[in-house]
């Protein structure tokens, strides 16, 4: 069991590793996601992955075979957080779509290179409102 | 009472997160309760910082569960000094961020996130427990994703995504390393680490696991080769975010590397002579980075990288001298770095730009900006008798007690190299006249704000320059506490409740 899911981590940081290489941003955050199931299975096989029986213990006693609990609950941890961030970048990557309506890696992050617009609205110099950008590129 | 104390830094901002969010439609009680919920957790960071001053080590275990089974939290000296630290600099957000132009539920999602994030900070400095340390880790990292990105626009969203990619990633390397940590030591508390690692018979593949959680952090606190990412994207937020992640983001990780360096590895070796090499690439190597840009805010970052470094090189040489100047370092650094981002703010707002071409004149029209931009750059730079002085002095001095007069050289040349970055943005935005004339420079209504902040900020580096040797008897102490951590170490595996 322990080997099948070490491969399995395996395989599946391979194939994250490479999308996260990718030149699309569509890739590279699907491939965030790969990396982090990956992780995940991997912290729930190395905490000692033995049993058959789930971690309840009764007042009298612990099953011998039981598993593990503590790798689960941080897992489950893990899962939810990634979650949360997982939703968060694809919203961001929905709105780079939208602004430079292309996800290529290479130039998105060129057009932080981009020299600052001038103006002095909204606290500080830095372009703060799209629409506003958008008239003064043009 | 204790117990309180002990989670009140993260129970604060996080009633205040919770107290905004039930007064979300009404803006001006959210700016309120944002105000005073920061300056709340200045005042636990001060309370902290006294008791730990009297030799008080908070511990106690996070939901009454027993460690090595429950989540140890502990407050030392240096975690006191942070949270304290984190008080000034969160306060310092919120009031220059109090008011913005523009769309009103994004002023008001900017005071909601920094609270989530300084809960978040507050966390990462208290916790005892690697796992942990995780969690709090990923409750900053939300609130600085929706920072970074708070109002959109071009440059903003392409900063962001390198920004989330580059720390989703150094995250993950962290949960990995925590997992092979349990499956190696079958501990995930700090304390019974330190015992493990200190008794000398280490498990097979725990030193592995430990240095991809070394790698993790110096992605976090943007060491040489790893920084790409900090220049890439901090210039792209609005003034007081940017100004936040400079002083507080990057030095979470340094705090993390300190800590578990100090506690697995008291005695210099191995892990020194890399943390070494690594602290001299990443002073040298940020500074010249930070002389080929001609923005403020762009210099400013490539300086953080640079001043990271010196906080890294008296980890490296683990001596106490050489701790307590990196723990003066990290005091000095937050307040004058935050303070250099906020001053570069007002400076592109009166003159319209943060490009330093199209900046100038700021002398003669507002020589008070000249005098409060002199004062933290000068204090970065090292110059006597500002705080950078003696951050620096101490930690040249220890260098060369321990023989590696080769870092001191590389620690003395960077502090010259900034004093040239500084005196770049000094001749271009202050001396030089603007492009455009004296009549381009102008006030923008509803800066008065900004203003006390960047004057309370640059008077604390005075104040720590000239009082250094109060705040270095505490660093000091707070440095032997890292090094002799006894004590510490009894009472985060064996404490009770409280």
């Amino acid at each position: 069991m322990e080997v099948i899911a070490a491969l399995t981590v395996g395989g599946l940081a391979g194939i994250g590793m490479w999308m996260l290489l990718d030149r699309n941003l569509v890739r590279v955050v699907l491939g965030i996601v790969v990396i982090g199931n990956a992780i995940n299975l991997g912290v729930i096989t190395s905490g000692r992955f033995f049993g058959d029986h789930p971690a309840f213990v009764s007042a009298t006693q612990v099953p011998a075979e039981a598993v593990n609990p503590l790798p689960q609950a941080l897992v489950l941890t893990a899962i939810v957080i990634g979650f949360g961030l997982f939703v968060f970048a694809l919203s961001v990557l929905k709105s780079v779509r939208v602004t430079h309506g292309i996800t290529r890696t290479d130039v998105v992050t060129s057009v932080t290179e981009e020299p600052a617009l001038d103006g002095r609205g909204d606290n500080g110099a830095e372009d703060d409102v799209v629409p506003r950008d958008e008239k003064d590129r043009a | 009472m204790m117990n309180f104390l002990l989670v009140a830094p993260m129970a604060v901002p996080l009633t205040t997160l919770v107290l905004g969010l039930l007064l979300r439609t009404r803006h001006d009680l959210v700016r309120i309760v944002s105000v005073v919920g920061a300056a709340a957790l200045l005042v636990v960071g001060l309370v902290l910082v006294g008791l730990a001053a009297s030799d008080v080590v908070l511990a106690g275990q996070l939901g009454g569960w027993q460690a090595p089974y429950g989540i140890s939290a502990v407050i030392d000296r240096l975690s006191a000094a942070m949270v304290a630290i984190t008080g000034v600099i969160g306060l310092a957000t919120v009031v220059y961020g109090f008011k913005r132009e523009g769309e009103a539920e994004v002023a008001r999602d900017f005071h909601l996130f920094v609270h989530g994030l300084l809960c978040g900070v507050c966390g990462a400095f208290i916790t005892a427990d690697v796992f942990n340390l995780y969690v709090w880790f990923e409750v900053l990292l939300i609130g600085s994703f929706a920072l970074i990105s708070l109002g959109m626009g071009r440059r903003r969203l392409a900063g962001t995504i390198t920004y989330l990619v580059l720390n989703l990633v150094a995250t993950l390397f962290f949960l990995l390393s925590a997992g092979m940590i349990y499956s190696a030591t079958g501990t995930l508390n700090m304390g019974e680490l330190a015992m493990i690692f200190r008794s000398g018979d280490v498990p097979p593949g725990a030193t592995m696991a430990v240095v991809l959680m070394l790698l993790s952090f110096s992605i976090k606190a943007a060491l040489f080769p790893v920084f790409g990412w900090l220049p890439a994207s901090y210039h792209v937020a609005w003034t007081p975010v940017s100004a936040l992640f400079a002083g507080l983001l990057t030095k979470v990780g340094v705090y993390a590397l300190i800590r578990i360096v100090t506690l697995l590895w008291p005695e210099f070796g191995q892990v020194h002579v890399v943390l070494l090499w690594v602290a001299c690439a990443t002073m040298l190597i940020g500074v010249l980075g930070a002389a080929a840009q001609n923005e403020v805010r762009r210099i400013l970052s490539f300086h953080i990288v640079s001043q990271v470094g010196y906080m890294i090189l008296g980890l490296a040489l683990a001596t106490p001298l050489a701790l307590a100047g990196a723990v003066f370092y990290l005091i000095h650094h937050i307040i004058v770095k935050a303070n250099l981002f906020f001053v570069g703010g007002i400076a592109a707002r009166l003159t319209g730009s943060e490009r330093l071409a199209a900046m100038g004149g700021l002398y003669a029209t507002w020589p008070l900006l000249a005098i409060l931009f002199a004062i933290p750059a000068l204090s970065l730079a090292g110059i006597p008798p500002l705080s950078g002085f003696w951050a620096k002095l101490v930690l040249v001095k220890a260098s060369l007690v321990d023989g590696f007069w080769w870092a001191a050289a590389v620690a003395l040349v960077t502090g010259i190299l900034t004093l040239l970055s500084m005196s770049k943005i000094w001749n271009e935005a202050f001396l030089k006249t603007h492009p455009q004339g004296e009549e381009a420079i102008r006030a923008v209504p509803g800066m008065r704000g900004n203003w006390w902040v960047v004057s309370v900020l640059a008077a604390l580096t005075v104040l720590i320059g000239f009082g250094a040797g109060p705040v270095m008897s505490y660093a000091i102490a707070a440095a032997e506490q890292l090094a002799e951590p006894v004590g510490y170490l009894q009472r985060m595996t064996h404490a009770g409740g409280e």
